[in-house]
């Protein structure tokens, strides 16, 4: 496995104790301050979610948190195994939702309509919206806030499905590049069978985050880092010894997906237009 | 008056355009402060109206004789207070003040002359830029306030050490960021250096009221202390907490420091304003 250069292994390495003060301070304040008590969030099997529920058990206490594995049909055991381990170490209430029915119902009415298979995106992207519906929904009977679980890295790629896993009420590792989140996983204890696994969306036998992408995170956190933190330019880091395709093509993912980072987009015809000129803070009077 | 004071510094997590609310945690700090024999408390930027305002900002301006800030003024009666809020004109500009507030009466406003545009900060598309670095006198001797970012910029503690302020009071809401490999936030370290270098350069004890909380996501860090003017911290609050904490402060380090060291004392003015008339960044 290709691990970062030095100096940038340097660069984003993380003080976990005090990084992880500041993100549990983080859930347990923007929960609370809005009024709530509690919070669910999907548990995959994967570092991302396991880290959010180490984190939310450490702001708010386990009979606080509610961690829903939603597996689809094709969904490998070991990834139930490792959320189960998850759920174990934390002693944390966990339901169980099998998304298949609902995915598969879908799928056979849309097939029939459109005359063919859906593609592998669709379909995943599909599951990806079923579980945020899950969650949303649970959210609503157990009067809990759904906690995100997208890294900075995904985030910045655009490596999620937009109002599915990317939809959260608040996200306390968006800010926390892939590498970042190894390191504070590892400070807060989640499994090794989980450290040390490929990341994995689990759409479908042996498919990896990386083997799609077609570049591996540590390559992406390289590059958005100097790009987006350190704001040189993709010349700059081309210069600096980068792949120029694989530079530009991860400028171009970041652009492209820009659209997913943002609230509806809103055309503006009045004086005042909501995220142009009427702009209040989110937390603005709770 | 004795050479030493009690200097008190409430390090607060005001709610997002709730004054009433603020108002009601300021009371209260107050009388804290007063139990623990504080000749002074000081609050962070914005204590009153907290930070992200935006469009609020309109909304949680208040003048100088408005009941809220008249409230507060009032409570100076035996303990001296610095607090700040968004403060509006005769001609209803809206700044970004701090006021100090002695036996009841305002002192001192100090309207924040560098509004910071750049990163997470928009300041100065709402509120309106002071022009003024004055000192003024409290409890016998001269003292300055900047707030936040006008720390950021050497001018502010030049002026107003070189017209003769002894005490520079630095109300602040200053978000983390950085959070790599330190032992804190890249601006916490940033922030440590300046004061302690400011206190040492120009003599000063400083005193530093830097809020906690989060709002939107961002993360007040606290970390308030006061600097004497040797650049050692006589007392320090922790971070991310509300507290309050409290300090001795001898007036008779400055002059001791001052001989010592004498850097302010041979500061040539003259330097500067040969200097400065020709400086064109045109």
């Amino acid at each position: 496995m290709r691990t970062l250069k030095p100096a940038i292994e340097q660069a984003l390495r993380v003080n976990a104790p005090f990084a992880t003060s500041v993100l549990e301070g983080f859930i347990r304040e923007e929960v609370h301050k809005v009024g709530f008590k509690r919070v669910l969030f999907g548990l995959s099997g994967g570092i991302d979610s396991a880290l959010s529920a180490y984190l939310a058990t450490r702001a708010l206490g386990k009979e606080s948190i509610h961690a829903v594995l939603m597996p689809y049909r094709t969904s490998s055991q070991s990834s139930l195994d490792d959320a189960m381990e998850v759920v174990r170490d934390l002693e944390i209430p966990y339901t169980v939702v099998d998304i298949s029915g609902p995915v598969d119902a879908y799928f056979e009415t849309m097939d029939k309509a459109l005359g063919e298979r859906a593609s592998n995106l669709r379909r995943g992207n599909r599951m990806a919206r079923e579980r945020m519906v899950t969650l949303y929904d649970l959210s609503a009977a157990q009067n809990a806030l759904v906690v995100g679980t997208s890294n900075k890295t995904e985030l910045l790629l655009g490596y999620g499905t937009q109002f599915g896993d990317m939809a959260s009420a608040l996200n306390p590792i968006g800010d926390l590049y892939k590498s970042q989140v190894r390191q504070i996983s590892r400070y807060v204890g989640v499994p090794s069978s989980i450290l040390d696994k490929a990341p994995s969306a689990d759409l479908w036998a042996d498919q990896t985050d990386e083997k799609e992408l077609g570049f591996t995170y540590d390559d992406a956190d390289e590059i958005l880092y100097q790009w987006v933190d350190l704001r040189l330019s993709p010349e700059e880091i081309v210069e600096r010894g980068y792949d120029e395709a694989l530079v530009k093509h991860i400028v171009t993912r970041v652009q492209r997906n820009q659209y997913k980072r943002r609230l509806p987009i809103i055309a503006k015809i009045s004086s005042r237009t909501i995220g142009i000129d009427f702009r209040y803070s989110r937390d603005w009077g709770v | 008056m004795s050479h030493v004071q009690t200097i008190a510094v409430a390090q607060i997590s005001p709610k997002l355009g709730d004054v009433a609310a603020n108002l009601t945690v300021h009371h209260q700090y107050i009388e804290q402060a007063r139990e623990q024999g504080a000749q002074v408390v000081v609050f962070p930027e914005l204590g009153l109206t907290g930070y992200l305002l935006q469009d609020l900002t309109l909304e949680v301006a208040r003048r100088l004789d408005d009941p809220d800030i008249v409230s507060i003024v009032d409570a100076s009666s035996d303990i001296d207070i610095v607090f700040s809020f968004i403060e509006e004109s005769a001609e209803h500009f809206l700044y970004i003040s701090s006021v100090y507030a002695s036996q009841g009466q305002v002192v001192h406003v100090h309207r924040k002359v560098y509004l910071p545009t750049y990163g997470m900060f928009d300041e100065r598309r709402y509120a309106t830029q002071g022009s003024r670095v004055e000192p003024f006198i409290a409890r016998g001797s001269s003292a300055g306030m900047m707030i936040c970012e006008d720390a950021w910029h050497v001018s502010v503690p030049y002026l107003l050490t070189m017209q003769g302020a002894t005490a520079l009071y630095v109300p602040a809401s200053s978000p983390g960021r950085n959070v790599m490999d330190e032992h804190d936030f890249g601006s916490h370290t940033f922030w440590r250096q300046l004061l302690q270098m400011y206190a040492q350069l120009f003599g000063v004890h400083v005193v530093f009221a830097n809020r906690v909380g989060y709002e939107d996501g961002v993360h007040f860090y606290g970390g308030s202390g006061v600097v004497g003017p040797d650049g050692r911290w006589i007392a320090q609050a922790g971070v991310g907490q509300e507290e309050l904490i409290v300090a001795q402060v001898d007036g008779r380090d400055v002059r001791r420091a001052r001989y010592t060291t004498p850097l302010l004392r041979d500061e040539r003015l003259e330097i500067m304003e040969r200097h400065l008339p020709f400086i064109d960044r045109d």
